[in-house]
Order: C-alpha cells, then sequence, then structure tokens
C-alpha cells in the first residue's frame, strides 16, 4: 500500500472550450518525494494542479489522488492534502491566529485540536509575535507563510504548492524553502510548479518540463542536464551585433547566438574558450560555468515569450 | 495515521456559517449603522414624524401610523439588510478576498459554501430583526406577541430577496457596478411601493401589479397580518408559497452558480 503512487495520471486532459490547457500528461508521484511542474506562464502547470487538489473536474484521461477518484471522492481527498494557491486567499480581516483555526474548522477538526495547531504552526511559520495582528497589514513574505503554515493544519500527507515564491524577495524565499526541506524530512509528499529553475533545483527530487499543455521532458534536474545540455557552457561576450558564430561553430555539441553573447554547450569549457583564442576570436569577456535546469529549461520551451 | 475525515455535510455548511461569525465578532460595529439603524430612522422619521400627521383610519387598520408602520418596517429592513449581504460580500468571497476559494480547497464543496451563505445570511436577519423588535417595542409600537411572527415572515421575505441576488451576484466578473441598478431599480421602488408606507390599493391600478411581484409586499402583508392578529388561511397560504418558492428556486440557482464558477 505504501508504495503505491498518490498520484497517477493517465492522459490527463483539461479543456476549456475550444482550448486545451492540459493536452494528455501521465504523471506518477510517489510518497515522500518532491515532484515539481516546470514550465512557462501557460503551459498548463496550475490547471494540472487544480485537478490534483480536487477542485477542477477532469475534460479527460484518468486520475487518481491518495487512491481515489477525484470526481467521486473529492471532499474525502481533500481532507487530507494541504493547498497554497498561486494567489494568497487569506481573509484579510481576521487575525493570522484566527486564519489557521478558522480554516482547521473546515476539515472538521475540534476547536481545541485547531487551537493547539495554531500554535505550532505559528512557531513553523516564525510567525507567533504577529499572531493577534491582522494579516492585511503583513509583507507578502508573512502572508504566504501563513498561506503554506494554513495548509499544513489537517497534517496533510500530500502538499501542493503553486508558485510558492513568485513575488517574494530572496530572504523570504529562502526562509520558505527551508520550511519546506523540513517538511519534506518529516515525510510530506510535495508538489511543487515553479517557473524558477533555482527553486526547482533546490527543492525538487523528480520534475517534469510542461509546454503547451503536454510534457516537454521528466527526470532529476541532473538527469534533465545531463539528457538536453552539455556539462558546460562557455559564454562569450561581445558588443550587441559584433558577434560572429562562424569560428566557433564547431567547439561544442550546439552554439546559440545571443543579442550579446554567443554560447557554446560543450563538455569542457575550458578548452573550448582556449580554442576560440587560437582561433583569434577576442570577445569583450568570458565565462565558463556548469550547466543549469535553466538551459535545459530554455532549449525545451525557446526563448520566445508565451503571453 | 489515519488524515481527518470529510465533515458531514451539515457540520460543512455550520463551519461556513461559523467562519462568518467570527468574522463578524471582529467587525459588527461597521454593520450596525446599515443593518439596525437604517430601519430604527425610517420608523422614527416617517412613523413619528410624518406619521404625527396622520389620522387613524381604515387604511391603517384603525392604529396610530408609527404601530402601523412597524411591521411593515420590520419588513423592509429585512429585505434591505438581504440586499446588502447578497451583493458585494458575495463578489468580494470570489473576487477580492477570495475565501471562497480557500474553503473549496479544503473538504467544504461548492454547494456548502452557497448553502452554508445564504443560512449566515439568514441568521443575520433574524439577529437584526430582533434587535429592530427590541428598539420598537421600547418606543411602544409594538402591540403584542404577534410581531414574533411578524419577524418569522420578514426574515422569510429577506430570504426570498436575498437567495436569487446571491445566484445573481455569483455571475458577476465586474468591480460590482451591475448591482447599482438592483439598488436603484429594485430595491428603492419596492421600499417605496410595496406596501410598507401606505397600502397597495392606493397605487395606481397600473402600477400595482409591480408591487405584487415584490416578495417585499407578500413579507409586509404577512408580518401586518401577523402583528395586528388578522391571519387568513388562504392568504397567508398564498403569500408564505410565493416566499417559499423564490426562496428555493433562489437557492438552487445560487448553489448552480457556486458550483460553475468555484469548480471550472
Amino acid at each position: 500500500m505504501a508504495d503505491d503512487p498518490l498520484v497517477l495520471a493517465e492522459g490527463l486532459t483539461k479543456r476549456f472550450g475550444e482550448f486545451e490547457a492540459v493536452a494528455g500528461i501521465d504523471i506518477e508521484v510517489r510518497r515522500g518525494e518532491a515532484f515539481g511542474f516546470l514550465g512557462p506562464n501557460g503551459a498548463g502547470k496550475s490547471s494540472t494542479m487544480r485537478m490534483v487538489a480536487c477542485v477542477s473536474p477532469r475534460s479527460g484521461g484518468t486520475l487518481s489522488v491518495l487512491g481515489m477518484d477525484p470526481d467521486t471522492d473529492g471532499p474525502k481527498i481533500r481532507a487530507r492534502l494541504g493547498v497554497v494557491p498561486q494567489q494568497d486567499n487569506l481573509d484579510n480581516e481576521l487575525t493570522v491566529r484566527q486564519n489557521l483555526q478558522v480554516y482547521g474548522r473546515y476539515f472538521g477538526l475540534s476547536r481545541k485540536h485547531v487551537r493547539d495547531k495554531a500554535t505550532e504552526l505559528l512557531e513553523f511559520a516564525q510567525l507567533s509575535d504577529r499572531a493577534d495582528d491582522e494579516v492585511d497589514p503583513l509583507s507578502g513574505g508573512m502572508k504566504r507563510r501563513l498561506t503554506i503554515a494554513r495548509s499544513l493544519v489537517n497534517d496533510p500527507e500530500l502538499l501542493l504548492l503553486d508558485e510558492p515564491t513568485t513575488g517574494l524577495d530572496p530572504q523570504a524565499r529562502h526562509l520558505l524553502w527551508d520550511r519546506l526541506f523540513r517538511l519534506k524530512q518529516q515525510g510530506v509528499t510535495l508538489i511543487v510548479t515553479t517557473h524558477y529553475m533555482d527553486e526547482a533545483e533546490q527543492l525538487c527530487d523528480r520534475l517534469v518540463v510542461m509546454d503547451k499543455g503536454k510534457i516537454a521532458a521528466e527526470g532529476s534536474p541532473a538527469q534533465l542536464i545531463d539528457r538536453y545540455s552539455t556539462k558546460e557552457v562557455l559564454e562569450l561576450r561581445f558588443p550587441p551585433g559584433q558577434q560572429d558564430p562562424a569560428p566557433v561553430q564547431d567547439l561544442g555539441e550546439r552554439v546559440e547566438v545571443l543579442p550579446d553573447r554567443i554560447l557554446v554547450y560543450t563538455t569542457d569549457g575550458e578548452a573550448s574558450l582556449a580554442a576560440a583564442h587560437t582561433r583569434g576570436v577576442t570577445p569583450v569577456s568570458s565565462l565558463v560555468r556548469r550547466s543549469t535546469l535553466e538551459d535545459v529549461f530554455l532549449r525545451l520551451t525557446g526563448r520566445t515569450l508565451v503571453d | 495515521m489515519p488524515g481527518p475525515t470529510a465533515p458531514h455535510p451539515w457540520q460543512a455548511r455550520f463551519l461556513v456559517v461559523e467562519s462568518m461569525w467570527i468574522w463578524y465578532r471582529r467587525n459588527w460595529r461597521a454593520t450596525v449603522v446599515s443593518t439596525v439603524l437604517n430601519p430604527v430612522f425610517f420608523l422614527v422619521a416617517m412613523g413619528f414624524g410624518l406619521g404625527s400627521q396622520i389620522q387613524p383610519g381604515a387604511a391603517t387598520g384603525g392604529y396610530g401610523y408609527a404601530v402601523y408602520l412597524m411591521p411593515a418596517m420590520l419588513a423592509a429592513g429585512a429585505v434591505q439588510n438581504a440586499a446588502g449581504e447578497s451583493t458585494f460580500p458575495i463578489l468580494s468571497g470570489f473576487k477580492w478576498s477570495r475565501v471562497y476559494w480557500g474553503m473549496t480547497a479544503t473538504p467544504i464543496t461548492p454547494a456548502q459554501v452557497a448553502t452554508g451563505q445564504l443560512l449566515w445570511i439568514l441568521f443575520r436577519l433574524v439577529f437584526s430583526g430582533i434587535v429592530f423588535v427590541i428598539v420598537g417595542a421600547a418606543l411602544g409600537v409594538v402591540t403584542g406577541a404577534g410581531i414574533i411572527l411578524s419577524l418569522v415572515f420578514a426574515v422569510l421575505a429577506g430570504m426570498a430577496f436575498a437567495a436569487p441576488l446571491v445566484a445573481f451576484a455569483a455571475t458577476i466578473e465586474g468591480e460590482g457596478t451591475a448591482f447599482n441598478p438592483v439598488f436603484r431599480f429594485i430595491v428603492l421602488p419596492m421600499t417605496l411601493l410595496a406596501g410598507t408606507f401606505f397600502p397597495v390599493t392606493e397605487l395606481p391600478a397600473l402600477v400595482r401589479p409591480i408591487a405584487w411581484i415584490t416578495p417585499l409586499w407578500h413579507g409586509t402583508e404577512l408580518a401586518r397580518a401577523a402583528a395586528f392578529w388578522n391571519l387568513e388561511f388562504w392568504p397567508v397560504a398564498g403569500h408564505m408559497a410565493y416566499l417559499l418558492a423564490l426562496t428555493g428556486i433562489g437557492a438552487a440557482l445560487a448553489v448552480r452558480n457556486f458550483r460553475r464558477r468555484l469548480g471550472v
């Protein structure tokens, strides 16, 4: 039983009228892992999350969450889920503590239980000293932490986070990541959507890259880099418009020309740089770096703006 | 470790009510003027002020004007409060505070949010009505225990207006300007023409049907009949059937519209 996937989808589809937001995807999320949906805006991440959260009926395919069918067992499944929506929906006119207590009551938990749980979660979210303040004046990071704390009020087995750190400053993001790591250590299964590569690399054991409603790639961050990019990237910077890719074309597996740079995807950046120098290429500056998920992402989903 | 299970559907509806009660306990002061004081102002200004110039007669059932006005104002106040509670707060739940979206991420279903919201409006109308009855009694315009039944009928009229309006509010996407015509062309004319201040028979014959379709006219007829204890079976049954039908249809539409909007 424990090895059954928490989420299993086959050919999962979501249509809004003519528009197919999710175009038949297969996913399997196992207990205890942190699973990521990576993709540009409009890729279908949030639609997928809403179907998994059992708030949006699927248009096609099969979906099982915690071994049950969202179409028939929505309330039962939601009782065991935690959801952090993309857009906060805290009650701004209640206090921080009341937000946690009221939310806990929606799960049918006793007043005593939610009182104790609220105190525990305030500690976890580092909000104890703001417990009896109204939510409205809190900073974006605090509201986000409160939303995450609220999603834990029913001790969920599966936590769904839709772009948890969008719009937060670096300090707030790192604090949030730290909290999510702790949850993962406690055995909570996480599903995260994000368009931040560093977030995906930090948090996810396994992820899928979504593009235009489909899954473009799947694997661990390291596997994806291995499969879709080279080990290193050589960046050669030129004054805009003066770069000529011809002399470096064969120095890597792939060369990409940007307005101010040439990127050479190669297994050995230093060697490629030396070769470029001997061929008389004189960039303004150069940089050798490791490939990141961002390189994978841009390769798979393109550099064109989608929205 | 077994996680929590979903609450029973009736418990779920009352949990929605409970969350609104917790909000109300913190913020009730802001609502007192519109829900309690406004009807009192009307009662005092019209009942005692204007009423001092009106002779008790057949049209007022032989009662002084303020006494005649009291049960009708109870109904009018309930309908006005229903209008306030069924418009912007609903839009806010979907659009500004977005609390409905938070609720439906839990075991609570969109249909339970809709019915819980209607239950909460019911409680608000009962509560405001009780306060109004106490004020009326203190002012000496309550004639007997029949006013308790008037209160029940007033709340029924309020719900007959609230339920369809909640259903309508659940379809509004904009900033709520769509509610302006509701207040201007429905709530205000209804308050003026539906028999609160004078019998509908005094209206030109062409205008009377407008009064007859409003829930307030039926509520007013019932509330006055109860207060002055001249209830007759068929009129009471007819008015109640009309109000219950509006409430039932409105509630069904509200459930449908909440489902559509929250379950896309």
